[in-house]
């Protein structure tokens, strides 16, 4: 049964090892935690066409959110003798010994979007997002948008205790510290889904005299967002004029409520983070430029004014 | 040709056609690095899967390792980082510990006349929620014997690594070996799997047979704990979820009879092998979905017990020429 699957693989194999023996076709090893959201997929998709379009042969393992796969996986790019690594490491910490192993076959190694606590000369650099400045960039927003104007905002947090509904917490309020105008009246947790923004919106609409004292919602992620503006329309109000609604993560529904007019803005939690990897490795294997320990990607702001309809058309197919 | 070890056989067939296969399409899954991190990431599952072979050569079966490693893990952790604990101190309570659960599962089967499958799985939840009390997060290791054990290995020729757990591992087999093949204890665990009346008309101690089994598969889950600790350098209450199903079919594909009564160690050692090289080559290749191995392995195990099923029904079929011709 293995031999019969394999004689298949052989052939797809041999016929693209003759596609990429063209171009200075380079390895890469990519160890991926899984498909556990609509965001990781998007991950890999773009990965994947990255790779595509440096003429970079990815390899590809899929770690079913086991961390004895992802090291089974390096260690078998070790032994590949790939050009380089990508992980997006499941957990923080028991890296130590396949990263030193990676380290003595001179093999870099690129974190994406997660952080391991080893010491960080085990690694090339890392590509993520600073939480903390995706909450201020969604904060800043507001700041603009009202320009003075009293306003009252609720706010749907992510779940309790995690790192992002922390920090995208921490950076709004950074935000509009000195603003005397904008004021949280409510904040609560919405669990970073659907059903829950849209439950807890309900309150937040009994409790604030039917909507009326609410001016805007700062909601952690698009998927409350989407769930709160259900719970706005059905309380009769118009969600983006009534209420304004900004967001982080940028998916691709939210897009759809902005094209309606029913979301104002949202802050883009990127997943092309191999896009920045991928050149960090060139400049290095070219002149051994090194990258520096954390390469912070762009926290893009969309507003209705962006076209919400060509970036949600463009965003569909990622897999999110 | 014996037909019991006709699957042994097959297996080891199998085995290197597989390899014959990677090979010619990847030689470098003949270095001796993918051997040594054959021996290496497998080297926690392949120690359980020992305990797993005497469990189901006996007729049972041991639902609990997989959450044993698990507690094992948090367990270490959480007292290397709390307690000024020497790291060889703590795995000589880990170890008493996970012996007298497997031997407190043994005695629930035997004298409460309990199906090993819901004792075990009781066993599953009860190890893996003590886990999760120990703390949810990950905690790391990071006590200095733990590098000094890590940097243990033997650098084969070709730079790949014979590491400390993996010879742990192959030293485990081997004495598994010598234990089902060489030993009272061993031809106890194979009548047990004949069936359980037969066995104590022999004059096989049932009871003390039966929690020896379990406290050896407990002992050796302990020691796989410790094992994938030292692999990776921190406990977890989320890892190692479904190794008890990786061993029991490790276990099956090395040639043991599922319902008891028939197989070899030295089988599982090949099951174990087969499955690390299945995930070993769907890396290399890179393309396929990493699902393919689950898949393949559901295929082989398929297979083999087809293959079980057809060797027993051809040697009844023999038996009954037999008694006819006389």
């Amino acid at each position: 049964m293995l031999s019969r699957k394999a004689w298949i693989g052989a052939g797809v194999l041999a016929s693209m090892a003759f596609m990429a023996s063209g171009a200075v076709a380079q390895t890469i090893g990519f160890s991926q935690i899984g498909s556990e959201s609509g965001w990781r997929a998007a991950e890999t998709t773009l990965t994947r066409q990255q790779a595509q379009e440096r003429g970079i042969d990815l390899k590809f393992a899929d770690a079913q959110q086991k961390q004895e796969n992802q090291i089974k996986a390096l260690r078998s790019f070790i032994a590949q003798g790939v050009d380089a690594i990508l992980i997006a490491p499941v957990v923080a910490t028991g890296w130590d010994a396949v990263l030193k192993e990676a380290k003595e076959a001179e093999i870099p190694v690129v974190l994406l979007d997660r952080m391991v606590d080893s010491s960080d000369d085990l690694y090339l650099t890392a590509v993520g997002s600073d939480l903390v400045h995706e909450g201020k960039v969604a904060g800043e927003w507001l700041v603009s948008e009202t320009n003075g104007k009293e306003c009252n905002i609720v706010e749907l947090q992510g779940t309790t205790g995690s790192s992002p509904a922390i920090d995208r917490k921490k950076g709004f309020e950074e935000a509009i510290a000195d603003k005397s105008n904008l004021k949280i009246v409510r904040s609560q947790t919405g669990d970073f889904t659907r059903a829950k923004g849209k439950e807890v919106m309900e309150s937040f609409l009994k409790a604030e005299n039917g909507g009326r004292n609410i001016c805007a919602l700062y909601a952690h992620n698009d998927d409350m967002a989407v769930g709160a503006i259900q719970a706005i329309k059905e309380a009769g109000l118009k969600p983006g004029e009534d209420i304004l609604i900004v967001s982080i993560d940028a998916v691709p529904d939210i897009f759809l409520a902005m094209a309606a007019g029913e979301a104002n803005a949202t802050v883009e939690l990127t997943p092309n983070m191999a896009g920045p990897a991928f050149d960090a490795l060139a400049a290095f294997m070219k002149d051994g430029t090194t990258p520096p320990k954390f390469i912070q990607t762009e926290s893009k702001l969309y507003t209705q004014a962006d076209d919400p309809k060509a970036v949600y058309e463009a965003k569909k197919d990622l897999g999110y | 040709m014996n037909a019991r070890s006709l699957p042994l056989l097959a297996t080891v067939i199998i085995f290197l056609l597989a390899y014959a296969v990677c090979y010619s399409q990847y030689p470098a899954m003949l270095s001796t690095r993918v051997i040594g991190n054959l021996l290496t990431d497998n080297a926690f599952l392949g120690i359980v899967a020992v305990g797993m072979t005497f469990v189901i050569i006996s007729g049972g079966i041991d639902l609990s390792v997989g959450s044993v490693i698990a507690f094992s893990g948090v367990f270490i952790a959480v007292l290397l980082r709390d307690t000024g604990l020497h790291p060889v101190a703590v795995f000589a309570m880990l170890l008493v510990i996970t012996t007298l659960f497997g031997a407190a599962m043994g005695a629930t089967i035997h004298y409460l006349e309990m199906p090993p499958f819901i004792v075990t799985l009781a066993g599953m939840f009860l190890a893996r929620g003590m886990a999760y009390v120990l703390t949810i997060d990950s905690v790391p290791i990071t006590h200095e014997f733990y590098g000094r054990l890590q940097d243990f290995y033997y650098l084969m020729p070709g730079r790949g690594r014979l590491t400390l757990i993996g010879g742990i591992m192959l030293l485990v087999f081997l004495t598994g070996m010598i234990l089902a093949h060489r030993t009272r204890f061993g031809m106890n665990v194979y009548a047990l799997g004949g069936g359980v009346q037969t066995a104590r008309l022999m004059g096989v101690p049932v009871a003390r047979t039966t929690i020896q089994i379990y406290a050896l598969s407990g002992f050796l889950a302990g020691l796989s704990g410790i094992v994938f600790s030292i692999y990776t350098s921190a406990g977890y209450s989320l890892s190692t979820v479904g190794v008890e199903l990786d061993a029991i079919a490790a276990v099956v594909i090395g040639g043991t009879l599922l319902t008891g009564g028939s197989g070899f160690v030295a089988g599982t050692l090949i099951g174990v092998m087969i499955m690390g090289l299945i995930q070993t080559y769907i890396i290399f290749d890179g393309t396929l979905s990493s699902w393919w191995t689950k898949i393949v392995i559901g295929f082989l195990l398929f297979a083999f017990i087809v293959l079980q099923k057809g060797l027993v029904w051809i040697a009844d079929r023999n038996a009954g020429a037999l008694k006819s011709a006389r």
